[in-house]
């Protein structure tokens, strides 16, 4: 299997500085590959009457069949899905994050068509592929916050010592170098938050996907969580997240609208090989916000 | 994930629910223990009848009055032979002194016939009840395996001029003398005097009778005092060697049916019992005395087991959004099983092995007059039982655990 992390698992180090241009990536003949590659995706929830088409759209009435989601993410995009309550955008993350599998069509995650993959191959992709961030924080229960970002660590089997070390980094990035203790039930949401993204990004998967990963936040931890998001992708990691807020959605080079299990809309807000619209020009960005300057200023300082 | 960090993930989970792990353990402890602490005492009480195999002498026949079999009292009693029906001869001394003839019966080494009653004795003011006083031949002795411990065995001299003398039981003489020598000592038995001249040694037994609470003494004495000179109740008859218990068992049925007049073989009016016989049927009750109770203790156990299953499903329900969590960051199918697996095999393990303790310290007191004797093979074969029903039983749940699809165990409520 090609993991393909050579090039970036470098995120930490290049965290320090978001402007750094991203690293070349090994030229193919046809250039790298798209990370993802969604083809006539299909997921309908029951049978007969009863089932739900989640994606997909409705079927086309002279062919009795459905056009599917098509969707390419090139390596290094930050893509926001947007749509309205109902219309598959969880249906499509989850299949995206191979929590969930189609009812048809073909999905290739960096080249590789992960219909073809067993239960175990799935649990390795899953491990370091995907970072996923829920909505709900989804944190394992009594267990502290090192343990929680080691946890991945430890199902890819890396020893104790160079665990620790991950995990410690992870949590500094995300800001929570001093709860490292702490019991999810002793942090706030957004602190759950930070914890959740920590554990998604320690493994250094290819791509972050994210469903609504601030619907629960207010908006100063939507802020620093989107912050370090838009590190993330300035250090080449592609990601793709889930959300209701057109602020949240500023953040993106991409967003893609669903409407009934269908794309009806994809803007590009700005190029894949760059920065974040956030990092380019911070200034310009923050003043377009509805919120006081110090939002600027947190990205900045979250930046350092 | 190696199995030490399975180990510790599992112990987080049982200590994240003290109080039912510890019921959960209990379940398996009371089983393992049961197992043990039963057929320690079913043991014990084949262990006892066999001992006393061993005291009263494998040589040893008893002949008593009665008709020899149930089937033959039964015909007897229809008419036909009214002379054997109506009139059961007594066993008397002369059925005995028949007996003890070696050119009818050379396979006999001795013969005693007995009679015995129960009586107070009194010495110094202190009373008690005897459970048995026998009057006998010193022939007695050697045959019921009884030896004395302080003084002497009373002479055949003795029982020729009907003297006073008695030799008397462990029990009896602490219970008359205290820790005082009875040896010489004068005893009031049923209002006759006695001289004590010898005691016996402790025989120990777990029957209702204590077989130590005994006055012997000759049988003169005891019929001119108590029984009157009529039939003995039982004649003790020492065969010359264990193999020839069953040659001199037939020459003791050919003998006195000479001597009671009775030609049907199937109509008599006496029994020999060797004491092989009588104990052997005391060792099959013995087994499925044992039997019943293994069953029982192997219910207790597998009810522990269904005990781990349920407690294991609960949790399994409890933490499928756990479940879900760990899968979707890449737990592998594996890692999850063995975590479930690791808590359930831990409970019995843990319940398996304090199970163990509470059932080795349980058989170390007497249970209903038993003293329970451990088989070895039924403590680990106990133990590795619960820990085997805590694989199977917690397999279940941990491969129904971490056969679901993270989507599912995430969307679980
Ligand atoms: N497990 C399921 N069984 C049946 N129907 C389902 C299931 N999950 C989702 N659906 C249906 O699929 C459709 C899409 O659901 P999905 O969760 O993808 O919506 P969404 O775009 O994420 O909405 P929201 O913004 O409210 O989170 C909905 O109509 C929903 O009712
Ligand atoms: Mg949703």
């Amino acid at each position: 299997m090609r993991l393909g992390l050579g090039g970036r698992n470098g995120a930490h180090r290049r965290g320090a500085d978001p402007k750094a241009p991203p690293e070349p990536v090994p030229e193919e003949p046809w250039g790298p590959p798209p990370v993802i590659e969604v083809r006539s995706l299909l997921k309908t929830y029951g049978h007969g009457d009863a089932a739900v088409r989640a994606l997909g759209g409705p079927p086309d009435p002279a062919t009795g069949e459905s056009p599917g989601v098509d969707l390419l993410v090139e390596q290094g995009d930050m893509v926001a899905v947007m749509g309205s309550s109902g219309s598959g955008k969880s249906t499509l993350m989850n299949i995206l994050g191979c929590l969930d599998v189609p009812t048809s069509g073909r999905y290739l995650l960096d080249g590789i068509d992960v219909g073809g993959l067993d239960e175990h191959q799935l649990s390795l992709v899953r491990n370091r592929k995907i970072g996923f961030v829920f909505q709900s924080f989804n944190l394992v229960p009594r267990t502290p916050a090192l343990a929680q970002v080691e946890l991945p660590l430890a199902y890819a089997g890396v020893k104790t010592a160079e665990r620790r070390r991950r995990a410690l980094a992870a949590l500094a990035l995300v800001g929570l170098a001093d709860r490292v203790d702490h019991r999810p039930n002793e942090l706030s949401g957004g602190q759950q938050q930070r914890v959740a993204v920590a554990r998604a990004l320690v493994t250094a998967p290819a791509m972050l996907l994210a469903d609504e990963p601030t619907g629960n936040l207010d908006s100063h931890s939507t802020e620093e969580v989107l912050s370090i998001v838009d590190r993330l992708n300035a250090s080449g990691r592609t990601v793709v997240l889930i959300t209701h807020e057109d602020e949240v959605a500023r953040h993106a080079k991409r967003v893609v609208r669903l409407v009934d299990g269908q794309v009806v809309a994809d803007v590009r807000q700005a190029p894949v090989d760059g920065p974040p619209p956030a990092l380019s020009d911070p200034s310009a960005f923050a003043a377009l916000s509805p919120h006081s300057p110090t939002s600027a200023a947190a990205v900045r300082g979250g930046a350092r | 994930m190696n199995p030490f960090e399975t180990l510790l993930l599992a112990v987080g989970g049982l200590a994240a629910n003290k109080v039912r792990s510890a019921l959960t353990m209990l379940g398996v402890l009371i089983g393992v223990a049961a197992v043990i602490i039963l057929l320690a005492v079913g043991n014990g009480s084949s262990q006892s009848v066999k001992d006393s195999i061993e005291k009263l002498g494998t040589n040893s026949l008893t002949v008593s009055s009665g008709s020899g079999g149930a089937f033959g009292g039964a015909l007897g009693g229809g008419g036909r032979r009214t002379s054997s029906a109506t009139s059961t001869k007594p066993l008397t001394v002369d059925d005995a002194r028949a007996l003890a003839d070696p050119a009818s019966a050379p396979d006999i080494k001795s013969v005693a016939p007995e009679v015995s009653t129960s009586q107070t004795a009194v010495y110094q003011g202190t009373s008690h009840t005897v459970g048995q006083v026998v009057g006998t031949y010193p022939a007695y002795f050697e045959a019921s395996n009884s030896k004395v411990d302080k003084g002497d065995y009373f002479s055949a001299d003795d029982v020729l001029n009907s003297r006073k003398v008695a030799v008397i039981g462990s029990t009896t003489a602490t219970e008359l003398f205290g820790t005082a020598s009875p040896v010489g000592k004068k005893v009031v038995i049923g209002g006759t005097p006695f001289t004590v001249v010898g005691v016996l040694a402790t025989k120990g037994g777990t029957g209702f009778q204590d077989p130590d609470d005994t006055v012997i003494a000759p049988l003169p004495t005891v019929q001119n005092a108590f029984t009157g000179f009529g039939p003995v109740s039982q004649i003790l008859v020492e065969a010359k060697s264990a193999g020839a218990t069953t040659p001199a068992q037939n020459e003791i049925t050919t003998v006195l049916m000479g001597t009671h007049g009775i030609k049907d073989a199937n109509a008599l009016d006496f029994r020999v019992s060797s004491q092989e016989s009588l104990l052997s049927t005391q060792s099959d009750t013995n087994r499925t005395f044992t039997v019943l109770l293994g069953a029982v203790a192997a219910i207790s156990l597998l009810v522990g087991g269904i005990g781990i299953t349920n407690i294991m499903l609960v949790t399994v329900t409890e933490r499928t959004r756990e479940i879900g969590i760990r899968k979707a960051i890449g737990a592998p199918k594996g890692v999850i099983l063995g975590q479930f697996l690791a808590e359930s095999t831990l409970l019995s393990l843990i319940g398996g092995g304090l199970g163990v303790v509470a059932g080795l310290i349980g058989s170390h007191f007497r249970i209903v007059g038993i003293e329970p004797v451990v088989i070895p093979e039924s403590v680990w074969g106990a133990f590795a039982i619960a820990v085997a029903i805590g694989l199977f039983f917690g397999s279940y749940p941990a491969n129904r655990a971490a056969s679901l699809r993270p989507i599912e165990a995430l969307r679980h409520e």
